[in-house]
């Protein structure tokens, strides 16, 4: 008989995730951080529920950090979707205390936003909060569930995961409890690349290959900005860069790269021979253990 | 590799099973490595760990190591999945860990896998732990099943030993009536007969490991008989431009559903027909199991979340008694008599244990009748009356409309699983 190619499977797949959540869950969002996987998350909920609109919305965890082409693009595409879009704030956190600034070369907002997040969830009661997070981005990762539960404290525990067989998903939880849901846990970085190919779906255009001020550091490109201060060593330069993942410019690094359509991006992953995170996440750099720590204290 | 032949490629689903010893770490490493999946900065990640070990050789297994309590302890906690990919296919394999969890992990990984790959130690040959994969594999009904012999190289690849262990490993696939049991003699640590050949065995003329895994027909395990169509989630946009539209949406359980086919209702029993199958990107000619559409329906029918859309000539069964295999996946015991909760496809009913039938004894593959309790990780048959009804089939027929789990409504905790036997 016919089958289902890889990526109709794993787009069947996520859809069916996101309407148990839906239909399970009373307060859902979907987080929304202007990087590929969440952008495929975006389309997948199309797959999911349209004519209708979403039932939940969408909500962007802002650093005031972001490279401006994402938080462009943000506006964009929410608006093209008609769906409402909820802003959670890093720099209101500062504001009101929440969280303290780092400074210095090495300051950045990554951390802090997990304490925004954790606010936000709470501030507006949502008890799913689905994400773009994949199992082949790194170790901790490829241990985490679908539906994955936090504790008041927004916590995981590794150790204590419900079992989850075929598709059949516990999404039942406490008051105060909620969950983190991954519907495209189980794509590769090339399955999403693939995906936005065979979907025509925009990206912003830090994605494709472009000139830019750059400086290297830890072996690392980064973008030069007025958000990361540099050492006296470090003098910008001009580079062809792209970059695979989009976070804070904190702690984002670029790759060069002459990649400057799709179909020249995808071909480039497809070669490619080190992990996104491992290249261009001075995040995940940290420790051994650096991912896992962070979602102990409630990460995505 | 291009990516239009990548996109084309098909998916297969995994599980992989044996303990630490058996080398299953490094079969995965293994494969991952000879696959080319191995990325320069994994690499000297395991190549720094296996230094700090004081090893001599890059400990392959150390690439599937994930928690900071599995690596001080040198165990696995949980199932793990991973991806990869060749030219011909997508893999996704889950990694279930061999210690005391092990039954409740294996079911899980094995529970969504076409596949899977049971390792045998070639020194141990078949052992208790070989029985309880194998007897999981046939309970959890998978499609496939491949014995890899690891370890030839410390029996002096002999092909002797591997022979007889395939006598041994045939009588049991064939008490258990495994389907389709493959058996391939390697060595996982020298990289033999796993995705090269590398002529150490010149004795053996079947595939290699990932040959075999390559060519194994896929959807053997989806049921294209009978229609289902477990109702997830109902689509009312209720705007000016779809005032009338009322899409039912979900994953096909079984059959192929095309516009104008019947449809009976369940529990309901109310009939009509299909309209047509719809998604976002627009009409499909007809939907195959596993795909995630949109059904209309051409009457105006009262149906909600938790009904089943069937074949009204092929109906499956709707009760409220169950005789289930069960798998017990809590710390705390069940007995006879607890109220549970059963989550089958988009409908959770409330459900009272009425009488635990048997318990496996795994060593032995005999039944202990009556035992009273289930513990953690024991399987067994049970008999359960539910609140309200089901629409299912027994799980042989149709993994996807046979499959249960079992909630407790306390903890909220997933305290087993469950697959229909029969149903009256």
């Amino acid at each position: 008989m016919r089958t289902l190619s890889h990526l109709d499977a794993l787009e069947s797949e996520a859809i069916h995730i996101m309407r148990e959540v839906a239909a399970e869950r009373a307060r859902p969002v979907l987080l929304f951080s202007g990087g590929k996987d969440s952008i495929v998350l975006l389309r997948l909920a199309e797959k999911a529920f349209r004519p209708a609109r979403f039932p939940f919305p969408i909500m962007h965890v802002d650093t005031g950090h972001n490279f401006p082409e994402v938080i462009e693009f943000r506006d964009r595409r929410v608006a093209e979707l008609g769906e409402r879009l909820v802003v959670a704030s890093v720099q209101e956190s500062i504001d009101r205390g929440r969280v303290a600034e780092q400074t210095g070369p090495r300051a950045s907002r990554n951390q802090l936003q997990t304490t925004t997040l954790l606010d936000a969830i709470e501030e507006h009661g949502f008890d799913a909060a689905m994400g773009g997070a994949r199992r082949d981005e790194e170790r901790a990762r490829a241990k985490e569930r679908i539906f994955s539960f936090r504790d008041d404290f927004g916590q995981w525990n590794p150790r204590a995961q419900r079992p989850e067989l075929w598709n059949l998903y516990n999404a039942r939880i406490r008051k105060g409890e909620h969950i983190r849901v991954f519907p495209i846990s189980n794509w590769t970085e090339l399955d999403v690349w693939q995906y936005v190919a065979r979907e025509e779906l925009e990206l912003p255009a830090i994605y494709f290959a472009h000139e830019r001020q750059v400086f290297r550091r830890d072996g690392m490109l980064y973008a030069a900005s007025d958000y990361v201060e540099r050492y006296p060593d470090e003098e910008p330069f001009v580079a062809s860069v792209r970059f695979r993942t989009v976070g804070d410019m904190t702690c984002t690094g670029g790759v060069l790269s002459d990649a400057r359509t799709l179909e020249d991006v995808v071909t480039e992953i497809a070669s490619t021979r080190v992990t996104e995170r491992g290249e261009t996440r001075a995040d995940d750099r940290v420790s051994e253990a650096a991912m896992e720590d962070r979602k102990r204290v409630g990460y995505f | 590799m291009t990516s239009p032949e990548l996109m084309a490629s098909e998916l297969l689903r995994l599980v992989t099973a044996g303990s630490v010893d058996d080398g299953k770490s490094t079969l995965i490493g293994r494969l991952l490595y000879d696959t080319k999946q191995i990325l320069v900065d994994q690499l000297e990640h395991i190549e720094d760990a296996s230094r700090r070990r004081g090893y001599d050789y890059v400990d392959l297994a150390l690439l599937t190591d994930g928690l900071r309590a599995e690596r001080e302890q040198g165990i696995t906690i949980d199932v793990a999945y991973r991806s990869f990919v060749t030219p011909r296919r997508r893999f996704q394999l889950a990694d279930a860990p061999g210690h005391v969890q092990y039954t409740r992990n294996m079911v899980t990984g094995a529970s969504t896998a076409d596949v899977a790959v049971i390792l045998v130690d070639a020194r141990q040959g078949v052992i208790e732990q070989t029985r309880r994969h194998s007897y999981i594999v046939a309970m959890l009904e998978l499609p496939h099943v491949v014995y890899t012999v690891n370890k030839m190289d410390l029996v002096g690849y002999s092909e002797e030993r591997f022979d007889e262990i395939v006598r041994d490993l045939s009588e049991l696939a064939s008490q258990l009536g495994l389907h389709d049991p493959a058996m391939i003699p390697i060595s996982a640590l020298k990289g033999d007969n796993v995705v090269e050949r590398n002529g150490a065995m010149p004795w053996y003329g079947g595939p290699t490991l990932l040959e075999h895994l390559e060519s194994i027909e896929l959807g053997r395990g989806l049921n294209v008989d009978d229609r289902r169509f477990p109702v997830q989630w109902v689509i009312r946009p209720m705007d000016d431009d779809h005032h009338d539209y009322r899409g039912y949406a979900g994953q096909v359980a079984g059959g192929t559903w095309q516009a104008g086919d019947e449809v009976v209702v369940l529990p309901s029993g109310l009939r009509t027909t299909v309209a047509a199958v719809d998604t976002a990107a627009g009409t499909l000619e007809r939907a195959i199991p596993g795909q995630s559409v949109t059904i209309l329906l051409a009457d105006d029918v009262d149906v909600s979340r938790g009904d089943m859309l069937a074949d009204p000539a092929r109906p499956p069964i709707v009760t409220r008694e169950l005789v289930a295999r069960v798998c017990w996946m809590s710390e705390r015991p069940v007995d006879e008599r607890a109220r549970l909760l059963v989550k089958h496809t988009t409908r959770t009913v409330p459900a009272r244990l009425d009488e635990i039938v048997s318990v496996v004894d795994v060593a032995t593959l005999q039944d202990r009748l009556r035992p009273g309790r289930m513990e953690l990780n024991d399987l067994g048959v049970a008999r359960l009356r539910l609140g309200e009804p089901l629409a299912v089939d027994p799980y042989a027929r149709n993994r996807a409309t046979g499959a249960f789990i079992l909630i407790d409504e306390a903890t909220n905790e997933t305290v087993g699983a469950g697959m229909v036997v029969e149903a009256s």
